[in-house]
């Protein structure tokens, strides 16, 4: 017995046994859902295997949405146990835990794959490529993502969640003051799906620079396309950081390293420098997309070309540039003395510089333009105003000085939940929208979605304002309870009520997908929005190939052009397409990775030997493999396209 | 497929270029890897707690028979990589053999080389300086490890299949990944050995 009770939750409630029985439930239907309706081959065949950029797209995008699901039931707990004074709705363990996976899912299992889930689907498109530079590496990241995110999960039910807050700082997170296995979870399945990551960059960045359409120049590459380019950029520099930083991590927890201990010359300094080194350019890869996103919409639905285009991409390159040089100011008040501080301070408040050039970008662009309030605008319109707020306040939080006063309270809570909620929340939020056409063939509802935006905008600031306002007035973060002397009782509960709200928003979005696939007309047109970019220029839903030819582009709104000026994108005639084979190796391979992970978090070395032995024979597999993919016929193609034209 | 014939046998497709160039952003990101554990070994570096000091455990023969090793190997690959531009297989593969040879031996010197820290009170969980010196170096001779074996593949590949534009691909990325690994050490050489001796 003595074997099986390291798997067992150090710290258990009633919850965590109902979630343990309703996972299994979750597990035993979907298994018997499957069998019953003889989709394991479907399964197999159309999704575990594909490397089509689409379809992992939307694989991305399901993980997304059950991720903002799993941490916003966080989010919501931690808001109920704050609601009141001295509440006992959760323990200071528990409630340790649920900050901390909660930070941890929305940013690397929810943003991140929503970011990519969009970035799949649309950036070969908008290029007019058929996929990315590497198909099968694609699938690779996707499942590694899907199986750390996995990981993650089950640390809730299998040995407990780690509980050392989502930056996980040492030495608070070392064997000594975090005893359980958690932090574990934290280090190894945020390090899968970080190369997941890192495999993501390298394949978006190749993709960008050399399978653009004919025409089309760096410098005519639509908006989104760009901001990707530089978010991948800062991936492929920024995530190996995080990389050494997780593996040092985990040897001092597993191995006995001394790098982050309190004696031996350990540093756990060294730790929160690494992690930011990472953590904050991060936050620009989250943004940037996001940014794209906003671009796209607003071009679009001003019915004007995007304004000062040059200034917007030389403002991406520096904000890229600069987000490697801020990271200090998450840690001022741990005594690097005032010069350092300064710098550091500057820096920040110098990037608030090209993000400001952005904002103001948009502001022309809508200038004299002809706006038509969708969705996906509304989401924008609403971003602007509420981001600037996040900003100013950041601008307040970079003064070094002033932020011992804000350091560590919920002034920051707020005000890093007022840049991510409506910068890259409403942008995912904006381009599912926008691009739910593309990905299913009919629009979401109009209506509905115009609702969920303003139920997410106004819970949003009922729940964050608040928190300026305690925080300012000293309600530190991370405590699980305050007395009732301090005041701080209304403006929570006030709180409480907006994450209800903004709970009822997110809902309305599982609604309104469910009300759109049963009442939605599928006869809309390959171009429902008069959008101005390539990928509105083929089918809806897009075919296996994408584009049956390759179109020609002369600016960086090509189909605009093209339905104004009435030229013809895709000259000459139907050749045969190669497209790359369907596989099973990468989601077998992040199986494994999963295995190895598990055996990692538990100290069991002989299946953790066995596991990594795996994934290199995976890896010898693919050398040896001899895979040319397989071709499409003009036949087909013409069958595809007449069915496709007819099908409107 | 489409071959450009005024291109070198490992340009000579798309996804040949493709692949060549993803690669050579995969070393980006491997050179800021190798740039973290720089910048934290030069943070503990003096962070000896009750362990040994670098002066004190560092030895020159290994090392400089290490180095020898290595460089040797990036140049032999070089000469392997300039065969297979002239199609003389069989050279190419001798080249290729001597290289993987020579890593191998650098692999048994740098084996050596631990066990003599471990032997002398410089393992693992002695202090942040030898936690992050094993580490750093580890994390390089892994990647020696690795490229053997990879090496070693290519190596029954074009034995099996002869020169074609996939092998020559997968040789020349290789190649750049061996020299990678040279550089990599020129610097452990220069800035953990010689720094940590003066």
């Amino acid at each position: 017995m003595e074997f099986f009770e390291r798997f067992a939750v150090p710290h258990p409630s009633p919850a965590i046994y109902a979630s343990m029985v309703a996972i299994g439930l979750v597990v035993i239907a979907i298994i018997a859902g499957l069998t019953y309706f003889k989709k394991w081959g479907y399964l197999w065949r159309e999704w575990l295997t594909t490397v089509d950029h689409k379809r992992i797209g939307i694989m991305y995008l399901i993980s997304a949405l059950i991720m903002l699901f799993r941490g916003g039931v966080d989010a919501v707990m931690m808001r109920a146990q704050l609601s009141a004074p001295e509440n006992t709705l959760l323990d200071a363990q528990h409630y340790n835990e649920i900050f901390t996976t909660h930070g941890v899912v929305m940013i690397i299992f929810m943003a991140m794959p929503f970011i990519f889930a969009l970035m799949n689907i649309v950036v070969p498109l908008q290029i007019g490529a058929r996929d990315v530079a590497f198909p099968r590496l694609n699938a690779l990241s996707f499942w590694l993502f899907f199986m750390g995110a996995m990981l993650f999960n089950i640390s809730f039910v299998v040995g407990g969640s780690p509980d050392a807050g989502w930056t996980s700082y040492f030495p608070l997170a070392g064997n000594d003051f975090s005893t359980s296995v958690g932090t574990n979870y934290y280090m190894l399945a945020i390090q899968i799906s970080g190369i997941g990551s890192l495999m993501t960059g390298i394949n978006m960045i190749t993709t960008i620079l050399r399978m653009r359409a004919p025409g089309m120049t760096l410098m005519k590459m639509p908006m989104f396309t760009w901001s990707t380019f530089i978010a991948n950029v800062i991936i492929v520099f920024a995530f190996p950081v995080l990389t050494v930083a997780l593996a040092m991590g985990t040897m001092d927890r597993l191995f006995g390293t001394q790098f982050f201990t309190m004696e031996n010359g350990g540093m756990d300094m060294l730790w929160a420098n690494l992690f930011w080194v990472w953590g904050h350019p991060e936050v620009y890869i989250l943004i940037l997309p996001a940014f794209g996103i906003y671009s796209e919409v607003i071009s679009t639905f001003s019915r004007k070309n995007l304004y000062g285009y040059k200034s917007m991409v030389a403002s991406m390159v520096v904000i890229s540039l600069m987000s490697f040089l801020v990271w200090v100011h998450h840690f001022f008040t741990m005594g690097q003395g005032a010069l350092t501080n300064s710098i550091f301070s500057i820096t920040t408040m110098a990037i608030a510089v090209p993000t400001g050039v952005k904002i103001f970008n948009w502001l022309l662009t809508m200038y004299k333009g002809k706006i038509t309030i969708t969705t996906p605008m509304l989401y924008s319109l609403l971003f602007i105003p509420l981001f600037t707020l996040g900003g100013v306040t950041g601008v307040m939080l970079a003064m070094s000085a002033a932020d011992y006063q804000y350091h560590n309270t919920m002034f920051l809570v707020a005000h890093f939940h007022n840049v991510i909620i409506p910068g890259v929340v409403f942008a995912m939020l904006a381009g599912l929208t926008y691009y739910w056409p593309k990905m299913f063939g009919f629009m979401l509802n109009e209506k509905i979605g115009k609702w969920t935006a303003w139920l997410l905008s106004i819970g949003f600031l009922l729940a964050f304002m608040p928190m300026y306002i305690t925080g300012l007035d000293g309600q530190a973060r991370r405590m699980y309870t305050y007395s009732e002397a301090t005041g701080f009782g209304t403006l929570n509960m006030i709180s409480f009520v907006g994450a209800i709200i903004m709970a009822v928003g997110f809902a309305l979005i599982v609604y309104n997908v469910y009300y759109s696939t049963r009442y939605a007309s599928r006869d809309i047109s390959s171009d429902p929005w008069d959008a101005r970019t390539l990928e509105w220029s083929t089918h809806n839903p897009v075919p296996e190939y994408n584009f049956a030819i390759v179109p020609e582009v002369k600016s960086s709104q090509a189909l605009w052009d093209a339905k104004k000026e009435g030229h013809n994108l895709f000259k000459g005639k139907y050749e045969e397409i190669h497209m790359p084979n369907n596989s099973g190796a990468p989601f077998l391979m992040s199986v494994v990775f999963f295995i190895w992970g598990f055996a990692m978090i538990f100290s069991l070395w002989i299946p953790a030997i066995i596991a990594t032995i795996g994934i290199f024979a995976f890896m010898a597999h693919r050398s040896f493999e001899q895979d040319h993919g397989h071709h499409i016929s003009v036949k087909e193609i013409e069958e595809t396209e007449t069915k496709m034209r007819g099908a409107k | 497929m489409k071959m450009d014939h005024s291109l070198p046998l490992e340009y000579s497709t798309d996804q040949n270029k493709l692949n060549i160039l993803g690669f050579w952003i995969f070393l980006g990101a491997e050179i800021m890897l190798f740039a973290t554990l720089f910048a934290s070994y030069f943070t503990l570096a003096n962070r000896t707690g009750n362990g040994p000091t670098g002066a004190e455990i560092f030895e020159i023969t290994p090392v400089l028979i290490e180095t020898f090793l290595l460089l040797t190997s990036s140049f032999t690959i070089g000469l392997g990589i300039h065969a297979m531009r002239l199609g003389k297989q069989k050279a190419m593969l001798t080249f290729f053999s001597v290289t993987l040879l020579l890593g191998l031996a650098f692999l048994g010197v740098e084996i050596y080389e631990f066990v003599h820290y471990v032997h002398v009170g410089a393992g693992l969980q002695t202090s942040a300086f030898t936690s992050i010196l094993l580490t750093t170096l580890g994390t390089h001779g892994a990647h020696v490890t690795l490229g053997l074996f990879w090496g070693l593949f290519i190596i029954l590949q074009i034995k099996k299949r002869g020169l074609t534009p996939q092998t020559a691909n997968k040789s020349f990325i290789f190649s750049l990944y061996w020299h990678f690994l040279d550089v990599v050490w020129i610097f452990i050489f220069s800035f953990i050995y010689l720094k940590g001796m003066m």
